[in-house]
């Protein structure tokens, strides 16, 4: 039977140390690594488009001397023609090492890993999972600070709807000495059942607050997220809070100086442009670390590591 | 009330009141070509009042079924008109095409074919195992 991964707990936390261990090899040894998958093929099958995580993966690949084939949109495929999912999956199969699936049913990349005779990473099924962006926070986070506990981080946003948040806490809350603060207008804060899974179940403690401001002297990390119009029930609500929620370098006038900002990507204002130049900013350096713990992800499936 | 005693069948007992009629579909009794009696609302010393089904035919009743439906059931075996065999149904690990997913965004809504999978997580409740949407148990 393959190994997939279709959500992050797939993973434990030794699995998730030795990727992380390997992704930072690879990104001090490249040349270890550029043939290391000299006649390995990953398929992307992407139900829906996506910009950064298709193209990570395909770089991964190629980083490793592999090639790449699959489609950019259900348009293109014979999911168009109604095929299910195990019908593709399972022809694939046939052509592929890998795959790399997004789609935009819950569920879909589970239902692809019942028949596939290749592993199958989840590269994001709607609104569900997305197990390669927690890879790629938690190897940020290694890389900013050196280690995976022993921390304070902030998530601050739509922490109601982000999955990247509910996946990260999620991961992070099998790590010891880690506090959490969880920064949100009172209308997204995080889910009851979020908090049962991730903190009451563990004893953790967290804390909560609608004040970005008060709280960001006191974070090690600022996880941030979008707040999104669509999530309001009135208008008048949004207009009040969204600029609450938005990061400048004034916001940051009071943060640590090792503080690290981190946002899975894309931002539309959450985070001003006049953040980029500032060294705290770590999100540019998260999309490249992406690309670095999808390629451990995929030596790590085919059991080259 | 009377109903005959059946020499070689099943007796399901302290059904909750109620539910009857829901283990009789799910139990796709109504596909028998036997009798079937539904007695609702028998008094109980235990539950107050109850339900009872009694199947007029051997046949193994799907456990699985009635440990999520109702799992303080007893399933009675009748042979030659002797009980041989009492079981008590437990809530299965794992709930597989008893029922489907609520959720529109779930592929299991979309691809009908596949098999709806629920998995009891630890605080009891069925989760679906592609979308994770928990079941509404209501009543």
């Amino acid at each position: 039977m393959p190994r997939h991964l279709i959500d992050i707990t797939d993973l434990s936390v030794q699995e998730i140390d030795k990727l992380i261990t390997t992704a930072d090899d690879i990104e001090k040894n490249p040349e270890k690594y550029r043939d290391i998958c000299k006649y390995k093929q990953l398929a992307t099958l992407f139900f829906e488009p996506s910009t950064r995580t298709r193209l990570s993966f395909e770089s991964a690949m190629l980083s490793l001397g592999g090639k790449v084939l699959g489609f950019a949109s259900a348009d293109s495929s014979s999911a168009m023609k109604g095929e299910t999912v195990g019908d593709t999956i399972r022809t694939v199969s046939c052509y592929a090492d890998i795959i790399a699936m997004r789609h935009p049913k819950e569920g879909a990349p589970y239902a692809a890993s019942q028949v596939a005779e290749i592993p199958v990473i989840n590269a994001g099924d709607g609104g569900h999972h997305h197990p390669t962006q927690t890879l790629t926070d938690l190897f940020t986070i290694y890389r900013e600070k050196g280690r995976l506990n022993g921390y304070t981080i902030g998530f601050c946003g739509d922490l109601k709807f982000g999955r990247t948040v509910h996946s990260l806490i999620n991961a992070l809350s099998r790590y010891p000495d880690i506090k959490y603060v969880l920064i949100s207008p009172l209308e997204l804060k995080l889910p009851r059942y979020v908090k049962e899974t991730a903190f009451k179940s563990r004893g953790i403690a967290y804390a909560q607050t609608t004040d970005l401001e008060s709280v960001i002297p006191g974070l090690d990390i600022l996880y941030m997220t979008r707040v999104q119009r669509e999530r309001f029930f009135n208008e008048e609500d949004y207009i009040r809070l969204k600029d609450s929620y938005i990061l400048t370098p004034q916001k940051l006038a009071d943060a640590k100086t090792d503080l690290s900002v981190l946002h899975p990507l894309p931002r539309v204002n959450e985070i001003a442009v006049t953040v980029d130049k500032d060294p705290r900013a770590a999100y540019w350096r998260q999309v490249k670390h992406g690309k670095y713990i999808r390629m451990a992800l995929i030596l790590f499936l085919l059991d080259m590591i | 009330m009377n109903i005959d005693s059946i020499r070689n069948g099943v007796v399901l007992d302290h059904i909750k009141a109620g539910k009857s009629m829901e283990i009789y579909y799910n139990l796709k009794l109504n596909e028998l070509d036997c009798s079937v009696a539904i007695i609702q609302n028998a008094r109980s010393m235990r539950m107050g009042k109850k339900d009872i089904i009694k199947i007029d035919t051997p046949m193994e009743p799907n456990l699985d079924v009635l440990g999520y439906l109702d799992a303080n059931i007893t399933v009675n075996i009748i042979r030659d008109g002797v009980l041989i065999e009492k079981k008590h149904p437990e809530p299965p690990k794992k709930l597989i095409n008893v029922v489907r997913c609520r959720n529109p965004r779930c592929i299991t809504v979309t691809e009908e074919q596949l098999d709806a999978i629920f998995l009891l997580n630890a605080s009891g409740a069925y989760r679906c195992a592609y979308c994770d949407t928990a079941i509404d148990r209501k009543g």
